[in-house]
């Protein structure tokens, strides 16, 4: 497009961005969005159903205007005239002048009030579109201030403008199939009007899609279109540069960088915040000492018992065995956990270990809650899951009546899910302690939910990495049913059951209850402390596995710590028709499950590769006598045991069997 | 972790969980100045700790004046007693890569492979099974090789390289900045570089050939697992 747009003309509007805010949005917008989304910056202006309509039909047919080339030969002059009308309408705005539409120069040309709004030569106004499409919001202003009968002239007007120029004849060109239109059938759709008024609200409907999807956030960042937008065009109003449009490019880059670089006070120093500030913002918290009142009595209180363990002596030994965080951040574990105890009504609280993760690591801690303080989190769930039972069985019953009336039916699958396993009582099996993690001394603890079997069965199949959020999704195969928060959950339940372990004698069985031929099952699920326990010497300690015992429940391969017969019929099932009955009598009978009954000792665990699962050491080899016994986990690096008249036991790794090796870990 | 900042890179590392019990550190420190000065390195590095079955190796590298020399390594199994290791070589990479499972902890220990060989006997080809004895000792060396050429990283700066060719440590290197520690263009493998000749004429126009010599951490492939920078109080 050749001719050199003349200046003369004062009044001509042009695409620059000195106008207000909200047309500027738009006009950037329909700038910053080439050629298809074009109707989408309409919507930053509350205009009617008519206005945008007509609006869009101009921006419709302005591109289909511009994949025809330079045809119309309308003198500039012409054009200016139009459009300073139009501006006029709005009324005392004032635009730096503007070239017709020549979209490589815009000059800016001053704005004077002009006349009232003359219906341009339709070859004049496509002209204009075709050059300038910012242009058209200026169409837009001016039509949303023209009394209606205008409105519908100019309509009629570009509409038989586009007629000359679209292949299709029937709507206008926004319902040609030109490639270049690329509108997006919602757009299409919404502009398949004929003549005729439209309703108001699919327009404003669309308004608000429309603005809801330029509201949308970036995926970099939290910046959304419209914001950056806004900000574009309120630079570029404060600074009122001269030609603007040939420098957008530049003042876009620089509203970006400055969003990223925010400017400092050149008069007052801004101190940063860091990272790290933040962090040790939040554990200033954790020092404080909770709760007023005088500081006698807050000394009495804090010297009577604490359902928090002594992190910083079981740290101590832990660094003898060559293993542990170091000193500070027990500490701060310590201080944390005193936090959560005081938060919740824990009756017993243990630090499990620390699992490292790829963006941040977990802290977990393990309690018990006191008696009757069981989260009604719990009922809840239950009631979600019985509903769920009962409209599936109330389905199959609808669904065995219409196979009776077709006849040509297909043939149904005779698979089954396999049934879904219960998950075991809280304080039982291996729900026995609740979980609670957090990131990082001095966040919020988060509590884990309970496990239940088929998480623990999919947990044994797959081996990730943990990322340290908690609600990540983990994509895995076979899938995983559940987020991060579940895998963590299960994998402690495993970590759990295969590691804790004790010297031989340090718990026993309580008096024997209850009849052992029960069906077979591992009866014994308590223990307690046995208050005769003298202690091993730690050399027979390290020699002999057989010293050592698991005080935890073995997980059967089912997922769960006692065996459940998943083929057992409940209330529910038999309610079904005897389709069900006929089906359940053709599948074997499952057999039952039996695991190592409670404190086995180690000796009898299953080899790997003709390795023992356990390392044993003594912590230092040049003073037995002082030294602890140190016993390791082959199986999940990362877990320790250390005895010296005690027990404990810590796990701190990544977790999982040891990436590179090729045994599955039970 | 470089024998004079031992006690403070174990403090920073302490958040991986794993660290050295008190009469390990003390013998280290002791032991490793002795090494520095029978072998007259000019930096001894405690490289870390091998896990075993019976006992754990002690593994530390020892390095001349120019960086990028190929490094001693020793072994100990109890910090104080040092022994010298025989440098990687591939064809014990190919020996050692099919044994599988834990380091025993016994450095004279052997693994048997059996084989199938092919023995021509005059006009017969038949296959025997040929039991190879892999020494632990070897298998220690390219378990380090491996994990050296694969993990082993530098910040930038760190390293300079100075026209004649040796590369020195930059004394005036203070650390990144907190910005620049969360990119991982700002670490490179410190070995060989491999990948830099492969890179286009404009990508090095940017680099500085005193500075950026090495293989960056940026293109490692997988990406997004395969390195991950955190920052944080105690990491």
């Amino acid at each position: 497009m050749g001719d050199p747009p003349p200046a003369p003309d004062p009044s001509a509007p042009q695409p620059s961005s000195r106008r207000s805010s909200q047309v500027s949005e738009q006009r950037s917008q329909e700038r910053a969005q080439l050629p298809p989304a074009v109707p989408d910056g309409v919507q930053q202006m509350p205009l009617d159903a008519q206005v945008l309509r007509s609006s869009q039909e101009i921006l419709e047919s302005q591109a289909n205007l511009q994949s025809w080339s330079q045809g119309a030969s309308l003198s500039p002059y012409e054009q200016l005239a139009m459009f300073q009308a139009e501006e006029a309408q709005l009324g005392g705005m004032e635009y730096p002048s503007l070239n017709t539409g020549f979209p490589s120069e815009f000059l800016p040309q001053p704005y004077l009030d002009g006349g009232g709004i003359q219906v341009p030569g339709n070859a004049s106004l496509m002209q204009q579109l075709q050059h300038g499409r910012g242009n058209v919001f200026q169409e837009l202003e001016s039509a949303y201030q023209e009394p209606r009968p205008d409105l519908l002239g100019q309509f009629s007007m570009y509409q038989r403008e586009d007629l000359q120029f679209s292949a299709s004849a029937q709507h206008g060109p926004y319902m040609s199939d030109d490639p270049a239109l690329q509108f997006s059938p919602s757009e299409l759709g919404f502009m398949s009007f004929s003549m005729q008024v439209p309703e108001p609200e699919p327009r404003e409907l669309a308004v608000q899609n429309a603005k809801a999807y330029l509201l949308q956030t970036s995926v970099n960042c939290n910046l959304s279109l419209y914001e950056h937008l806004v900000n574009l065009l309120t630079k570029i109003l404060n600074q009122r540069p001269e030609d603007p449009l040939s420098i957008l490019e530049s003042l876009n880059r620089t509203a970006q960088w400055e969003w990223f670089h925010p400017k400092l006070d050149t008069l007052r120093d801004d101190p940063e915040m860091q990272l790290t500030y933040e962090m040790a913002e939040r554990q200033k918290a954790l020092f404080v000492r909770g709760g007023s009142g005088e500081g006698e009595q807050d000394m009495e209180e804090e010297v009577t018992e604490t359902a928090v363990p002594n992190i910083m002596e079981t740290a101590f030994y832990f660094e003898q065995a060559g293993v542990g965080l170091s000193s500070d951040e027990s500490f701060r574990i310590f201080v944390a956990l005193k936090q959560l105890v005081e938060q919740q009504p824990i009756r017993t609280c243990r630090f499990w270990g620390k699992i490292l993760g790829l963006s941040g690591s977990y802290l977990v801690a393990e309690v018990e809650f006191r008696e009757g303080e069981e989260e009604v989190e719990e009922e809840e769930v239950e009631e979600l899951t019985e509903g769920g039972e009962a409209t599936e069985a109330h389905g199959e019953e609808e669904g065995e009546e219409d196979e009776e009336k077709v006849t040509d039916v297909i043939p149904k699958p005779t698979w089954k899910p396999p049934p879904v396993i219960p998950k075991e009582e809280s304080r039982s099996g291996t729900n026995k302690f609740l979980y609670f993690v957090c990131n990082e001394p001095g966040r919020p603890w988060t509590r884990l939910p309970h496990v239940t079997p088929a998480q623990i069965v999919h947990a044994r199949k797959i081996k990730k990495f943990f990322t340290g959020r908690l609600d990540a999704p983990v994509i895995s195969y076979p899938p995983f049913p559940g987020n991060e928060a579940n895998y963590l959950r299960a994998q402690i339940a495993r970590i759990s059951a295969a590691t804790h372990i004790s010297p031989l004698g340090f718990y026993q069985f309580g008096e024997e209850e209850g009849d052992e031929e029960e069906e077979g099952r591992a009866g014994r699920d308590t223990y307690e402390e046995n208050a005769d326990f003298e202690g091993i010497p730690v050399l027979e300690l390290v020699d002999s596995l057989a010293n050592w015992v698991h005080h935890r429940q073995h997980i059967l391969p089912q997922g769960r710590c006692t065996w459940v017969n998943p083929l057992q019929k409940t209330e529910e099932e038999e309610e079904l028709g005897e389709e069900e009955e006929k089906a359940d009598e053709g599948v074997e009978e499952v057999e039952q499950e039996i695991g190592p009954p409670l404190l086995t000792p180690l000796s009898e665990d299953a080899e790997i590769l003709h390795t023992s699962p356990w390392t044993t050491r003594l912590s230092c080899s040049l003073c037995p006598q002082y030294s602890v016994a140190v016993v390791r986990s082959n199986l999940w690096p990362g877990a320790y045991a250390y005895a010296i008249g005690k027990m404990n036991l810590r796990c701190i790794g990544y977790d999982g069997a040891q990436p590179g090796c090729d045994f599955m870990s039970s | 972790m470089d024998a004079e900042s031992l006690l403070l890179s174990l403090e920073l590392a302490s958040g991986s969980g794993q660290g050295l019990s008190p009469d390990r550190r003390a013998s280290l420190l002791t032991s490793l100045m002795l090494v520095k000065r029978d072998y007259r390195y000019d930096r001894v590095l405690f490289w870390g700790r091998i896990l075993g079955l019976v006992a754990d190796y002690y593994i530390a590298q020892g390095l001349s004046e120019d960086q990028l020399a190929p490094r001693k390594t020793l072994y100990s199994l109890n910090c104080m007693e040092w022994s010298l290791l025989p440098p990687a070589t591939d064809e014990m990479m190919v020996q050692t890569s099919v044994v599988k499972g834990r380091f025993t902890g016994d450095p004279s220990h052997e693994y048997e492979h059996t084989e199938l060989q092919k023995v021509n006997d005059g006009e017969k080809v038949f296959e025997e099974e040929v039991v190879v004895q892999i020494k632990e000792e070897t298998r220690l060396v390219s378990i380090i090789d491996q994990i050296d050429k694969a993990v082993s990283v530098i910040p930038r700066g760190a390293l300079f390289k100075t026209p004649f060719g040796p590369v020195h440590v930059n004394r005036t290197f203070e650390g990144l900045s907190l910005s620049q520690a969360k990119k991982l263009s700002s670490y490179f493998h410190f070995r060989e570089p491999v990948e830099l000749k492969n890179k286009t004429l404009l990508e090095k126009a940017d680099l500085d050939p005193s500075l950026d010599f090495l293989d960056s951490l940026e293109h490692d492939i997988p990406k997004g697992c395969g390195w991950t920078a955190l920052l944080g109080a105690d990491f």
